[in-house]
C-alpha cells in the first residue's frame, strides 16, 4: 500500500511538472494579459538599416497614430508570406509601421525589401538580436500592435495572416 | 536531389522503427531460446540508413548546397573546410541527425556486443530503444527536417555563428552527445533487466561498460566546453553556472552516482531499485537538458531555435518516457530479487552509499538553480537569477565532509570492517593537509576558515590517493580518477585564492603598472583572414623581468556581421597569463583585461585524469 502511494505522488508530481513547463512555453506567445505594465523599454537603440545613424525606438513611435512593430529578417521564410498584408497595411491606412532587422545580412535584408517592396517607415537593424530578445521577441516574425501611450497592446506571433490582418484593420478604425 | 536521398532514408528508418518495435513486442512474449536473425537485418538497415542521410548532408555542408535550407542558413562559401563539416552539427536540424546516429549505433553495438545476456531481455531493450528512436525520427521529420528545399536556389549562405567556429567546440556537441545518448542505452537496458527479472551481478557488469563509456564522454564533452568558454568568450573564467551547462552537469552528477551504485550491484549484489532509478533519472535529465537546450524556454549561446511547436513536442514525448519507466518500475517491483544482505555501517558499501548521497545533494542544488527561476516566472510572473554565490553558498561546504569520506571510502573493505583504534598514517595525513593548508591560507590573506579547511581536505584526499598507489589491493581506475578529483580540487582552490587581475582603458602607447608588473600597449594591426577581418594587438608584460608578449585579437565577421574577442594566453605548467582586449568607442581606446591565473591547465589535466580512470575501468586493466 506504501508504494502505491508513493507511485501516485510521483505520477502526479511528474504531471505538474509537465504542466508547468507548458505553460513556461506557452507564456510569451500569449497577448500580454495586462497590457498597461507592458511599456515599452525606453532604453532601446538600434542602427537605421540605410543611413546606419543610431536611433531610439522610442524616438520613432507617434503619439497621432497606431504603431506596428515588426520583427523580420530576409533568411526567415514565414516573412516572406505576411510581407504582402504589411504592404497592404501601410499603403491603404495611417499606420507608422516600423521594421527590425533580426539577425540578418544587411545586403539580403536590402535585396528582400528592393525586390518585395519596403512596407516600413522605418527599418533598424538588430544584428546580434539582443534588442529583440528585450523587446519580448522569441522568433521571427513578430508584430507588435503598440498604442498612442506606447505600450504593447497586441503581440502576433509568427507571420500575420488573413485574421490578424482584419484585427488590426478594425483597431486601426476605432 | 541529394536532399531527397537524406529524407527518403530518414522515412526507410521510421518504417523499420515501427516494424522493429511491433517485431520486438511480440518476440518478447514468446519465449525463444534463440533470437530471431531478422533483429540483425533490420537493425543494420536502419544504422545504414541513419549514416546515409547523416553523410548527405555532411555533403550538402561541404559542397555548400544553398538549395538545402539548412545548408544556406548556417553555412557559407568562405568557411574554411573544417567548419563546414562542424557546421553540420552546429545547428539544431543537423545536431539531432547526429542525436539520431549515434542513438542507432549504440542499439546496434549494444546488440551485436550483448550475445551472451537473456533473449528477451535484449529483444526488451530493443524494444525501449526504438520508442527512443521512433520519437526522435519523429521530432526530426515534423518539425526539425534538415533536408527541406529551398527555391529559388540563393547563390550565397548566412554562415555559422562565428563564435562557434573553433576546433574545441567543433567536437565538444558529439563528444557531449555520444555522453548523453548513451544514457538512453542505459534506459532501456535497465528498464527491460526489470521486466525480465534480471537486475543482478552478471547485468551491473554487463551494463557498468555502458555507463563507463557514457560518463567518459560526458566528461570530456563537458570539459570541452568549459575550456572553450575559458578561451573564447574572454570572461577568464570556465564554469559559469549557466543554465545550459548545468544541464549538462546534472546527468553527469547522477551518472557518478550510477557508476559507483553499480560497482556495489556488481560485487555484492545489492542496491537493486536504488540502481534502476538512477539509470532512469540520468536518461531523464538527459532529454530534460535537450528540452530547455531546444525549446527556447531558456535563453543562452546554446539555443538553437525557438519555435514553440519543438519545445511542445520534446515535452510530450519526456512525459511520455518517463511515465512508461515509472508505470514501469512500479509494476515490476516484485522482480526484484529479494537477496537480504546484512549490512553494516563500516563498509565499502555505505561508503559508496555516502558518494550517492552527496551527488544526489549536488544534483538538487543545481536543478534548483536552474529549474526554480523557470518555474517562479511561470506560476508568478518574476523573474529572479541565480547566480554563482547560489551554487557556491550549497555546494562548497559539503565538499569538505565529501572529500574526507571520498579519502576513506576506498580503503574499506567490503561488508565489514573495523575502525582501528590510531591509524597512524591517517592522522599523519591529516596533520600535515592542516599544517600546509594553514600556511598556505595565512600567506594569501584570506583568513576564512573554510579556505583552510577545503584545502586540508584536498590535500587529505590526494595524500590518500598518492598513498594507495603503494597498495596493490584496490584498483588502478578508482585510483587514477580519484587522483584526478583530488588535482582537480586543489587547482581549482589555488586558482580561486591566487587568481589575480587588472582591467584598464589604454590607447597604444600606454603604459600601466600595478602588482610589481608593467603592461605596454605597443601597437595596433589591421589583418584579413580568409572569412574575417581583424585588429591585432600587441602588448608587452614586465613581470619582475619576465617579458611577456600578447597578441589578443578583436576579429570582425562578416557572414553574419559580429564581433568576437580572442583572448591571448600563454600557458605554462604553474600559471596562465590572459589578456585580452575590447573596442569601447571610436576614440582609439581599448578596454585591456589582465589575468593571471595560477594552476589553470591542472584543472584541465585533472579532468582528464578523471576520465582516463573510466578509461582504464573499461579496458579492465583493474583485473590484470
Amino acid at each position: 500500500m506504501k508504494n502505491n502511494k508513493i507511485f501516485y505522488f510521483i505520477v502526479i508530481l511528474i504531471v505538474a511538472i509537465f504542466f508547468v513547463l507548458l505553460l513556461g512555453l506557452k507564456e510569451e506567445k500569449n497577448y500580454s494579459p495586462q497590457p498597461e505594465t507592458k511599456k515599452l523599454n525606453n532604453s532601446i537603440s538600434l542602427q537605421e538599416l540605410y543611413s546606419g545613424k543610431n536611433i531610439f525606438l522610442n524616438d520613432l513611435l507617434l503619439e497621432n497614430e497606431l504603431n506596428l512593430i515588426n520583427i523580420w529578417a530576409s533568411w526567415c521564410l514565414p516573412c516572406k508570406a505576411e510581407h504582402p498584408y504589411l504592404i497592404n497595411l501601410n499603403e491603404r491606412f495611417d499606420i507608422n509601421l516600423i521594421g527590425i532587422n533580426y539577425k540578418d545580412n544587411l545586403d539580403n535584408s536590402k535585396k528582400f525589401l528592393s525586390d518585395l517592396g519596403n512596407p516600413y517607415d522605418e527599418v533598424l537593424v538588430d544584428s546580434d538580436g539582443i534588442k529583440s530578445i528585450e523587446l519580448g521577441a522569441i522568433g521571427v516574425p513578430e508584430t507588435y500592435l503598440i498604442n498612442n501611450e506606447f505600450k504593447i497592446i497586441k503581440k502576433f506571433i509568427g507571420p500575420l495572416d488573413q485574421d490578424d490582418y482584419e484585427n488590426i484593420i478594425s483597431l486601426i478604425k476605432k | 536531389m541529394i536532399n531527397q536521398i537524406g529524407a527518403y532514408s530518414l522515412y526507410i528508418c521510421l518504417f523499420v522503427s515501427v516494424y522493429l518495435i511491433l517485431k520486438s513486442y511480440i518476440s518478447s512474449k514468446n519465449f525463444d531460446k534463440k533470437i530471431d536473425q531478422t533483429f540483425f537485418a533490420t537493425l543494420s538497415v536502419q544504422l545504414l540508413m541513419t549514416i546515409l542521410s547523416f553523410f548527405t548532408l555532411v555533403f550538402a555542408f561541404v559542397f555548400s548546397d544553398f538549395s538545402n535550407i539548412t545548408v544556406f542558413n548556417n553555412s557559407h562559401t568562405l568557411k574554411p573546410l573544417f567548419y563546414k563539416i562542424s557546421g553540420t552539427w552546429g545547428n539544431h536540424e543537423g545536431s539531432l541527425l547526429l542525436w539520431l546516429l549515434v542513438l542507432t549505433f549504440f542499439l546496434f553495438i549494444f546488440f551485436v556486443t550483448s550475445k551472451k545476456m537473456n533473449v528477451r531481455y535484449r529483444i526488451l531493450t530493443i524494444l525501449f530503444q526504438e520508442i527512443i528512436i521512433l520519437g526522435f525520427l519523429l521530432f526530426i521529420l515534423f518539425t526539425s527536417n534538415p533536408f527541406l528545399n529551398i527555391f529559388p536556389i540563393p547563390d550565397e549562405g548566412l554562415g555559422l555563428n562565428p563564435i562557434l567556429q573553433d576546433p574545441a567546440l567543433a567536437i565538444h556537441p558529439p563528444l557531449l552527445y555520444v555522453g548523453y545518448v548513451g544514457t538512453s542505452i542505459i534506459f532501456s537496458a535497465s528498464l527491460a533487466a526489470l521486466i525480465t527479472k534480471t537486475v543482478d551481478n552478471v547485468w551491473a557488469s554487463h551494463i557498468k561498460n555502458w555507463i563507463l563509456i557514457s560518463w567518459i564522454f560526458l566528461s570530456v564533452g563537458i570539459l570541452l566546453g568549459s575550456i572553450w568558454a575559458y578561451y573564447e568568450l574572454g570572461w577568464g573564467g570556465f564554469w559559469f553556472w549557466d543554465p545550459v551547462e548545468n544541464v549538462s552537469l546534472m546527468p553527469w552528477f547522477c551518472l557518478t552516482a550510477l557508476l559507483h551504485s553499480i560497482i556495489v550491484l556488481k560485487n555484492r549484489n545489492v542496491f537493486h531499485s536504488w540502481t534502476v532509478i538512477l539509470s532512469i533519472t540520468t536518461f531523464s535529465l538527459s532529454m530534460s537538458g535537450t528540452f530547455l537546450v531546444r525549446s527556447g524556454i531558456l535563453n543562452s549561446i546554446h539555443t538553437f531555435a525557438n519555435d514553440p511547436s519543438r519545445g511542445v513536442f520534446i515535452l510530450t514525448f519526456l512525459l511520455f518516457l518517463v511515465l512508461l519507466a515509472v508505470f514501469i518500475f512500479f509494476f515490476n517491483q516484485k522482480n526484484f530479487p529479494d537477496t537480504y544482505q546484512r549490512s553494516f555501517l563500516v563498509s565499502r558499501e555505505t561508503s559508496i552509499l555516502i558518494n550517492n548521497w552527496f551527488m544526489m545533494f549536488f544534483l538538487s542544488v543545481v536543478l534548483v538553480g536552474t529549474a526554480y527561476p523557470i518555474f517562479l516566472e511561470v506560476i508568478n510572473d518574476a523573474k529572479i537569477s541565480v547566480g554563482p554565490p547560489f551554487y557556491h553558498k550549497l555546494i562548497v561546504p559539503f565538499l569538505i565532509p565529501f572529500l574526507f569520506f571520498m579519502a576513506l571510502g576506498p580503503n574499506i573493505k567490503w561488508i565489514k570492517d573495523k575502525i582501528k583504534k590510531l591509524n597512524i598514517s591517517q592522522i599523519i595525513f591529516l596533520i600535515l593537509s592542516f599544517v600546509i593548508s594553514f600556511f598556505i591560507v595565512l600567506n594569501t590573506n584570506t583568513n576564512y576558515l573554510f579556505s583552510t579547511l577545503l584545502f586540508t581536505f584536498s590535500f587529505y584526499l590526494f595524500f590518500n590517493v598518492i598513498n594507495s598507489f603503494q597498495k596493490k589491493n584496490s584498483n588502478l581506475s578508482q585510483k587514477v580518477s580519484h587522483l584526478g578529483f583530488s588535482i582537480f580540487m586543489l587547482s581549482i582552490l589555488f586558482n580561486g585564492i591566487l587568481s589575480k587581475e587588472n582591467s584598464a582603458n589604454m590607447k597604444v602607447g600606454d603604459e600601466i603598472n600595478f602588482l610589481n608588473k608593467k603592461l605596454i600597449f605597443e601597437n595596433v594591426k589591421v589583418e584579413s583572414d580568409s572569412n574575417f577581418k581583424k585588429l591585432v594587438g600587441e602588448f608587452k608584460l614586465n613581470d619582475n623581468g619576465k617579458i611577456i608578449h600578447f597578441k589578443p585579437e578583436i576579429r570582425v565577421y562578416s557572414q553574419p556581421e559580429t564581433i568576437t574577442s580572442e583572448a591571448d594566453i600563454s600557458s605554462t605548467l604553474f600559471s596562465d597569463n590572459f589578456l585580452v582586449f575590447s573596442l569601447i568607442k571610436n576614440d582609439g581606446f581599448f578596454n585591456v583585461r589582465y589575468q593571471h591565473k595560477p594552476l589553470m591547465i591542472w584543472i584541465w589535466i585533472s579532468v582528464l585524469l578523471m576520465s582516463l580512470g573510466g578509461v582504464f575501468s573499461f579496458f579492465k586493466l583493474n583485473e590484470k
